[in-house]
């Protein structure tokens, strides 16, 4: 005899997760990024045309380099929200929707983790 | 026993999408392109931190005719998912969901997005 109630078998799959949490955080994110393309921009400018100690001198100053982990922070959160619900829509086993979905997001981490790192060893390099 | 052939309902590959459509599957591949961009974009400051030479490497590298055409493509697909995304934006508000507004809005945002993208083309040139 089973005692697990329908309840229980319910929690864990189907809609009993946290989509409103991925939704509310996919348009927090995507109100952010608005002013932090803009300044992609700005960034761009500077990788056609400054010189090596031109574009580091821009890169540590306090604005530009808040900025710039902003957007790698927010961007990479965005991306994974969006790449989330790509994936769920379009890869069929729940085991490999589960996988991929958590690759991506532990790529994306570490990617946003490099970006900080860089960010810091040109911070010291410039002194 | 035979199969009987059963009449079909017709299927996506023989509807024409409207133009909202085809806008909304755009903004889902032009989302899943500026992942890469944002790779790109780490990329670009390893290249920094690795010094002077690298970074010179790359620039110079940016700067040939193709890559720089790859790169405002990129941007392009930036500035439409912005475009679009500020749609959504006013959607999830339960605003502007007329049929005839949504057309018209289409316009909007993929003029908008040449002009930004051609903005910041004429401001990147600037810097020179």
């Amino acid at each position: 005899m089973k005692y697990q109630t329908p309840l229980a078998k319910a929690r864990g799959l189907g809609s009993a997760k946290s989509g409103t949490k991925h939704w509310w955080m996919q348009r927090v994110t995507a109100v952010a990024l608005i002013p932090l393309s803009f300044w992609l921009i700005l960034f761009v400018q500077q990788l056609f045309h400054a010189s090596y100690p031109e574009i580091k001198q821009w890169l540590v100053s306090p604005l530009n380099f808040t900025l710039l982990i902003a957007w790698a922070f927010v961007g990479f959160y965005h991306a994974a929200l969006g790449l989330q619900v790509v994936i769920e829509d379009y890869l069929s086993p729940e085991w490999l929707k589960i996988v991929t979905v958590w690759l991506v997001k532990l790529t994306f981490l570490g990617a946003a983790i490099a970006a900080l790192v860089f960010a810091i060893r040109i911070a010291i390099s410039v002194g | 026993m035979e199969q009987r052939k059963r009449p079909l309902s017709p299927h996506l590959q023989v509807y024409r999408l409207p133009l909202t459509a085809v806008v909304s599957v755009t903004h889902r591949m032009t989302g899943v392109l500026l992942t890469a961009g944002l790779m790109l974009f780490v990329v670009s400051l390893a290249m920094i931190q690795c010094g002077a030479s690298s970074f010179n490497a790359m620039q110079t590298f940016i700067q040939q005719p193709l890559v720089e055409i790859a790169l405002w493509l990129m941007i392009y697909a930036l500035f439409f998912h912005l475009c679009h995304g500020i749609r959504h934006l006013f959607w999830d508000a339960g605003e502007s969901y007329d049929k005839l507004l949504m057309n018209y809005y289409i316009i909007l945002e993929l003029f908008g997005s040449v002009a930004l993208t051609s903005m910041s083309f004429l401001f990147v040139q600037m810097g020179s």
